[in-house]
């Protein structure tokens, strides 16, 4: 499919130059902070050569221009502070160094990136499968009651907030009921049961939310499909309802899905921000709330480009699938 | 708007009659209008019974129990309405009202200058087109699919201490806001571009200025009505969600997000479950009446709005 692979070069090159904007305009607003980092690394009393020595250790007595590439270049090759025994040293790829908690930021987000990314996609999953079943339940079952419900379980969806069904579910199904952990998380390597058995809650409060939007979307496209010509051939030429809704209805669904989820990446890391402090587990939400807590630049920047990098590649994958689903895309 | 030709009603009182039929509607529109009257009297409401949201009531508490507040519901009485606050004893019907002041605030104050911005760069696009509008495009494609609430934390650490928190949310949910109003009122724009009036106007002399004021922003009124009061409980729920992260309106102002997230504590031991139920409810009635209204608009407006395209 010589079309898709040129495509994929297309889009590839495009999300590079993006990246690259955005870390640059990322770069320029965050090192126009007022707080000095060199200033809080320097302790007490700060002398003026010391405060320059703090500087020049941490690279910020070079132009912003030059501290923006060597962070370039600290991605793709790594980078060192200072000279001899004395030195930094932070691995490729080195979003940053955080001096104020000694470690390369790269390790602290890999720290905290199981945590978000186990609700994230747990909560994606879920939320794909619930939304697009209950759309096809309630296109099929037009104006009557299991159409009604899914119709009302998409509007409670759109108008709840999610920290406050978090918080509903915990006191409802963690303390009254007390059938669930109420928080903390539990990783994976540990114990595979626990870790599935404390992201249950913050999955369903999270999927039922964004499953909203996608029953809503697929309601409206399937009721528009089956209208459709093919569809009228599909039947006439004897294929079974199940059969014609399933293969053909189905595929005219999944486009606009995927669509409306690569729209939805963004508020999906930003849903399992929220929810994880719902449920006490330490993320990258923690992560970066913390650190603008204690000033800490590089964290800050680090965390933003990374979820901002992380964002445009999913995006890629899900304009992928939408090349392979729907040829039009990548011939266009 | 009256009609010259006999027996037609104009669009826009079509639109309001199906409106006044749509049942919902009229609940959303019920709703929306008693929380815009509670917030724009809170200050009054709060006086009347007797209370304000900062002094602090030890005696209701009990120490026993963590200081959870005394009595059933929260310590709910004659004189604190919705009970008081745990830990401090600070009436909570005052913190409930006038946080819902605070959130509607800003969520309106937002989605005016979101509206005002992307209802011009839609328009500007679909009309001028082009490389202009190509660029305009990449742009809100990429603001919409952006991390948005990871960015609104981190530029917490850029602004100097002095800076009112609430104008900074109010910039920063504005900055982020009027991408998505904008790429909905573009599409909406571009089908009218191309009718024959838009053609007229340009074919006798009018400037580009001139055809968008005067012949497609009033074909535009209803979807943009439609989008922006769709918007609004976007943002309440926004504004609630970063106070929530306590990177929103700092204390003392009351807010909903932010005694919210304080009332996790009291709900994983179940201490005091109100101290959550109150401002949620709050927060859940202004978001769902403003949906409810909101997607009343849309089908009398009878706009069809395409996220995806």
């Amino acid at each position: 499919m010589p079309d898709l692979v040129w495509f994929l070069i297309r889009r590839l090159f495009a999300a590079l130059l993006v990246m690259l904007a955005l870390s640059l305009a990322v770069y320029l607003i965050f090192y126009a902070i007022p707080a000095d980092p060199a200033h809080l690394a320097c302790g007490k009393p700060c002398t003026p050569d010391r405060l320059e020595q703090a500087r020049h250790f941490m690279q910020l007595d070079q132009s912003t221009l030059q501290q923006y590439l060597n962070f370039l270049k600290g991605i793709v090759a790594g980078r060192t502070f200072g000279e001899g025994a004395a030195a930094v040293h932070c691995d490729a790829p080195c979003f940053g160094y955080s001096f104020p908690l000694a470690r390369p930021v790269t390790t602290l987000i890999m720290d905290r990136l199981p945590v978000t990314a186990s609700i994230a996609l747990g909560a994606a999953v879920l939320w794909l499968l619930i939304g697009v079943s209950l759309g096809v339940i309630a296109a099929l079952n037009r104006g009557r009651i299991l159409d009604r419900l899914a119709v009302g379980v998409a509007l409670i969806g759109v108008s709840t907030p999610s920290f406050l069904l978090g918080l509903l579910a915990i006191l409802v199904f963690g303390f009254w009921l007390n059938m669930v952990p109420v928080n903390g998380y539990v990783p994976f390597t540990e114990s595979p049961v626990d870790w599935a058995w404390h992201l249950v809650t913050p999955w369903i409060v999270l999927a039922i939310l964004q499953a909203a939007s996608y029953i809503r979307l697929t309601r409206s496209q399937m009721l528009e499909e089956l209208n459709l010509d093919y569809i009228t051939t599909a039947r006439a030429k004897g294929a079974g309802e199940a059969r014609v809704v399933l293969t053909h209805g189905l595929r005219g669904v999944l486009v606009p899905v995927i669509t409306l989820f690569g729209l939805d990446l963004g508020s999906l890391l930003g849903g399992a921000i929220l929810i994880e402090k719902v449920f006490s587990m330490q993320g990258l939400g923690d992560l970066l709330i913390s650190a603008v807590g204690q000033l800490d630049v590089a964290v800050v920047v680090g965390v933003t480009l990374f979820s901002a990098f992380l964002i445009i590649l999913a995006n890629l994958v899900v304009d992928l699938v939408h090349g392979v689903l729907d040829p039009r895309v990548s011939h266009g | 708007m009256s009609s010259s030709v006999a027996g037609t009603v104009s669009p826009t009182r079509q639109a309001m009659r199906r409106l006044r039929r749509d049942r919902s509607a009229r609940v959303g529109l019920v709703v929306v209008v008693l929380l815009i009257v509670i917030a724009a009297a809170a200050p009054l409401l709060v006086r009347l019974a007797g209370q304000d949201a900062t002094t602090y009531h030890i005696d209701l508490l009990d120490p026993a129990r963590g200081n959870a507040p005394r009595g059933p519901v929260g310590g709910a009485s004659g004189t604190h309405w919705f009970g008081v606050e745990p830990l401090t004893g600070r009436d909570l019907f005052a913190i409930v009202v006038l946080g819902l002041r605070t959130s509607l605030f800003i969520a309106v104050v937002v989605t005016l200058i979101t509206t005002v911005v992307g209802t011009l760069a839609g328009i500007s696009a679909a009309y001028f087109g082009g490389w202009y509008d190509a660029v305009l495009s990449r742009l809100l494609d990429f603001l919409f699919g952006f991390p948005q609430l990871v960015f609104m934390i981190a530029l917490g650490i850029v602004v100097p201490a002095g800076f009112p928190r609430w104008l900074l949310l109010i910039l920063v949910l504005s900055f982020f806001g009027w991408a998505g109003l904008a790429r909905l009122i573009r599409n909406q724009a571009r089908s009218l571009v191309a009718r024959e009036f838009v053609e007229a106007a340009r074919s006798v002399g009018s400037s580009g200025w001139m055809v968008i004021t005067r012949e497609l922003l009033p074909n535009l009124l209803g979807p943009v009505l439609v989008i922006a009061t769709l918007a609004i409980p976007g943002y309440i729920g926004a504004e609630a969600a970063l106070s929530f992260l306590g990177v929103g309106v700092p204390p003392p102002t009351p807010s909903l997000g932010r005694s919210i997230s304080d009332s996790i504590a009291w709900v994983y031991t179940g201490a005091d479950p109100w101290f959550l139920l109150f401002p949620g409810a709050m927060l859940f009635f202004a978001v769902l009446g403003f949906t409810l209204l909101g997607d009343g608009v849309r089908d009398a407006f009878d706009v069809r709005l395409r996220r995806t395209n």
